[in-house]
């Protein structure tokens, strides 16, 4: 018995629709259903048609304000310190400690990221790293629950997921193009900013994207070591869920939250082709 | 515990690890702060196979599961528990009364037994979340035997839905090394935080008592709902906030290392810091403050009903009670199991404070679990 190929594509894609069904979509309309409904008297959520959730969204404005400052800032210094870690492993370390090295970089992802951001308030405390500085003569400096500490922990918390894609990207580096650029006459800085750095850029965007999304939703890090006055919107979140128990206005705050993390990969893949335009443009390649 | 200002040594960091995996789990926030109440102790044997009765254990079956808070039981009474019934305690720990609500609400917690607090029981009973208790299967709870203040909340329009497990005080901890003395009034709790204490108070990352202690402080009642009443204490949490040095019911570890020197206060944390740490003390705010009482019920959607009431009734025994207080270190309303504790234990100031002072203390109303005002103070008081 034949099938038309339209059928068969059908039936080939209907594992893949499912899956979009069951775990994309669904869960999606729920919290969109829900936000347009009503928190009943004893919390929890209530069916109704009215938009009064989202018109309320302005009372969770500073928790945007606070995640839309530190998760750039968090996803920059994350860049920052993982670049040079990236080209260390990629391009300076020989083959034999390469394997070791990235081990290292992975091992503390095998514990829970819970135990490690309370293993920062050991370090952070007042008997951790403010007690080394006391003795060079800095006293009394609080580092713990400041979005200092914060910043910290989401750099210490996110730091793999930004070294890896770009390691992969400087590890297929073509090394001739150096030695050309070299032979060529150029120095080596401005062969690293000529070859290098435009090549690993897609690893820079990737590690970028990744790291910030996930930031976009952080709520233990700042719970755990800004001492709960840092407030995100995944702490507005949890609050609204299981605290208050605000289930409406919970889900117009998630579907607000998704909202502007759309606007901000759209704007941002964005910027990224025009980058990738000018790349060919200027025929840097 | 004397000079902040030394490095921690490697002895001192393993004792501050194990004071820390000792208290720091405190009473209420930090499960719902970290693992969202997810964080789960079984407790007993997993694997049925090892029961010791296979043919009791049908008569209620095999299990039983139990919703409660960090660091509120013996851990050998389940085994007791394991042994006499077959059944074997599933143990999951919670943050906060809202938080188990929350679970309820959603359905199919798969709890037989969990543990409110006097102020939820009414809401629980308004949406038909939880049994009528039927007491003939509770021989051991013996109303005559409590203080009815500590019963009463369990009991609505003559039906009892709860009996009553522990009840303790919401005060406040201080380092008197570093606070030159008792602290024993919300004046200056709040006040010191802005002044003399600068960056060294904690609060609760609760709403009942963080909210309700800063109305105390102006003089209003803990419960208070009106608005303009809690516009005041919005106003002082918020000019308070940049001085505390954290929003946190996970107080202990500070408390204990030294970076805080005040803290809001349940009586299990008071009494557990004081015993390792003297000059830890514990005192309740002269103004007023929290009383409170948890009880054990049966969500009406409890899979184990049968094994719910036998460990309701196990845990009420006397006997079984001493070894539980002994254990979490809070108060006991029951007089038959208060009648085997020790001298000391009834004698202690911290868990037995004498009558006069809880005169100031109010139980915790059932309006403020579900104001939405309350809710909103506080979600403005941690963005602010």
């Amino acid at each position: 018995m034949a099938m038309t190929p339209s059928r068969a594509r059908g039936l080939l894609l209907t594992p893949a629709g499912l899956w979009y069904a069951a775990l994309l979509l669904l869960p999606l309309a729920v919290v969109l259903i829900f936000s347009f409904g009503e928190r009943s008297p004893i919390g929890g959520y209530a069916p109704g048609f009215t938009f009064a959730q989202y018109a309320n969204l302005p009372a969770r404005f500073a928790a945007f304000r606070n995640t839309l400052t530190l998760a750039p800032i968090g996803t920059l210094a994350a860049l920052l310190i993982a670049y040079p870690l990236a080209y260390f492993l990629a391009v300076k370390v020989t083959p034999k400690w390469k394997t070791l090295l990235l081990v290292l970089v992975i091992v503390p992802f095998w514990t829970s990221i819970l135990i490690r951001s309370y293993a920062w308030i050991f370090l952070l405390g007042g008997k951790g790293i403010p007690a080394l500085l006391a003795h060079l003569g800095l006293e009394d400096i609080r580092l713990l629950n400041t979005p200092f500490a914060v910043l910290v922990g989401i750099v210490y918390g996110y730091l793999p997921l930004m070294v890896f894609p770009i390691y992969v990207a400087l590890e297929k580096l073509d090394k001739r193009l150096l030695e050309a650029s070299a032979d060529l006459g150029t120095p080596p800085w401005r062969s690293f900013l000529q070859i290098t750095l435009p090549l690993s850029m897609p690893g820079v965007l990737t590690g970028c994207m990744l790291v910030f999304i996930l930031l976009m939703g952080e709520f233990l890090i700042p719970a755990i070591l800004g001492g709960g006055k840092v407030f995100f919107v995944g702490n507005a979140l949890v609050d609204l869920f299981l605290q208050s128990r605000n289930w409406a206005f919970g889900s117009a705050v998630a579907v607000a939250l998704v909202v502007v993390m759309l606007v901000v990969v759209a704007l941002y893949s964005r910027a990224v082709k025009r980058f990738g335009a000018t790349r060919d443009d200027t025929g840097l390649m | 515990m004397k000079d902040d200002n030394k490095p921690i040594s490697r002895k001192a960091f393993m004792q501050e690890l194990r004071s820390y995996r000792n208290g720091s789990i405190t009473r209420r926030h930090f499960m719902g702060v970290t693992g969202l109440g997810t964080a789960m102790a079984v407790m007993g044997g997993t694997m049925p196979a090892f029961l010791p009765s296979r043919a009791r254990a049908q008569e209620i079956g095999d299990r039983v599961v139990l919703a409660t808070w960090p660091n509120y039981h013996d851990p050998a009474n389940f085994d007791k528990f394991a042994e006499m019934t077959g059944a074997y305690s599933q143990v999951n720990v919670f943050g906060s009364n809202e938080e188990m609500l929350a679970k309820i609400q959603a359905g199919g917690s798969g709890w037989d037994v969990f543990v409110p607090t006097n102020y939820a029981i009414p809401t629980y009973v308004d949406a038909d979340l939880i049994e009528p208790l039927d007491l003939s299967k509770i021989p051991n709870y013996d109303a005559a035997a409590f203080d009815p203040r500590f019963a009463e909340a369990g009991t609505i329009n003559g039906t009892v839905y709860a009996v009553p497990k522990n009840w303790g005080t919401t005060g406040i901890a201080f380092n008197s090394d570093k606070t030159g003395g008792v602290v024993d009034s919300w004046k200056t709790f709040f006040d010191g935080a802005r002044d003399q204490f600068d960056g060294r108070v904690m609060v609760h990352d609760y709403q009942l008592t963080t909210i309700g202690n800063a109305l105390v402080y102006h003089g209003f009642s803990f419960n208070s709902v009106d608005p303009a009443e809690l516009a005041q204490a919005e106003k002082l949490l918020i000019d308070v906030k940049p001085h505390l040095y954290a929003i946190s019911s996970d107080y202990q570890p500070a408390m204990r290392n030294g970076d805080a020197w005040l803290t809001m206060c349940w009586t299990g944390d008071g009494k557990q810091m004081h015993t390792d740490i003297p000059e830890i003390g514990f005192a309740l705010g002269k103004e007023g403050g929290e009383i409170w009482s948890d009880y054990y019920a049966i969500p009406k959607d409890a899979p184990h009903k049968e094994a719910a009431y036998a460990l309701i009734n196990f845990l009420l025994d006397p006997e079984v009670n001493k070894a539980e207080a002994l254990a979490h270190g809070y108060p006991v309303a029951d007089s038959r199991t208060n009648a085997m504790l020790p001298e000391e234990l009834l004698n202690d100031p911290i868990l037995y404070p004498a009558a006069e002072e809880l005169d100031a203390l109010e139980f915790g109303a059932a309006v403020t679990l579900t104001d939405p005002n309350r809710a909103e103070l506080m979600a403005r008081f941690k963005s602010a």
